[in-house]
C-alpha cells in the first residue's frame, strides 16, 4: 500500500469528506509525526505502536574513494516498536497471506 | 510527553478545520488502514515518512532471560519500519536535549 492508495481507502470510508481534504488529513497527520521525531518527540498510539530516537554513539568512518579516516559525529536514528495489538493480528493471520508490497 | 491520537486529532481540528469528531475519526483510521494492510500481508510505504515492511522469521532457541531456561522462539511474522530519506536527514540534524 503507497500514500495514494491509503487516501483513497480513508475517503471510500468518509465519503462526507471532500477527497482533498482526506489527503490534506494524511499529509498533515505524517507531517506531524516527522516534525515530532526530528524535534526528539515521542510518539505512542495504542494498539499500533511507538516512535522514538534511537542514539548513535560517534565513530570513526572512512571516506571510500580515498580511504582516509573521517570523524562521524553522535546522531539519532528513528526507531518503530510495534505495539501488542499490531504484533498479534499480523503474526495471527501470516499463514493466509503472502507478503506483497 | 509524547504525541498520541488525541495529539494529532488536535492538529487536524486547528491546521485543516476538520470537527472534533471528524478529526478523532480520520485519525482512528490512518492507524487502523495500516494495521488492516500488514495483517493482509500488505506492506505499507509512506513516501515523506517511511515503510512498514514484514518479514518471516523462523523458529530459533531462546532463554527466558530470568530463570536461564531454554524455551523455543516460535516462528513469526514481524513489522520493521525503514525510515525514508527526509525522515532521517531531519532527525539526523536533532542535536539531542541534554
Amino acid at each position: 500500500m503507497t500514500k495514494s492508495q491509503l487516501i483513497e481507502a480513508l475517503a471510500k470510508q468518509q465519503p462526507h469528506l471532500a477527497a482533498k481534504d482526506v489527503e490534506l488529513a494524511v499529509k498533515c497527520i505524517i507531517e506531524n509525526m516527522n516534525q515530532a521525531l526530528s524535534s526528539g518527540e515521542r510518539i505512542e498510539i495504542r494498539g499500533f505502536g511507538s516512535f522514538s530516537l534511537h542514539k548513535r554513539p560517534p565513530r570513526m568512518g572512512r571516506n571510500p574513494k580515498t580511504g582516509e579516516s573521517v570523524e562521524l559525529a553522535e546522531k539519532h536514528v528513528p526507531h518503530f516498536k510495534p505495539g501488542k495489538e499490531l504484533r498479534d493480528r499480523v503474526d495471527f493471520s501470516s499463514s493466509k497471506y503472502k507478503i506483497v508490497d | 510527553m509524547a504525541l498520541t491520537k488525541a495529539d494529532f486529532a488536535e492538529k487536524l481540528f486547528d491546521e485543516l478545520g476538520l470537527n472534533k469528531r471528524e478529526a478523532k475519526d480520520m485519525v482512528e483510521m490512518f492507524f487502523e488502514e495500516i494495521k488492516g494492510s500488514l495483517e493482509h500481508g500488505e506492506q505499507v510505504k509512506l513516501s515523506g515518512f517511511g515503510k512498514f515492511e514484514l518479514r518471516d522469521k523462523s523458529s530459533r532457541p531462546g532463554r527466558n532471560p530470568k530463570t536461564g531456561e531454554e524455551i523455543p522462539i516460535t516462528a513469526r511474522r514481524v513489522v520493521t519500519f525503514r525510515s525514508g530519506q527526509k525522515l532521517k536527514a531531519r532527525v539526523e540534524a536533532y542535536a539531542g536535549a541534554e
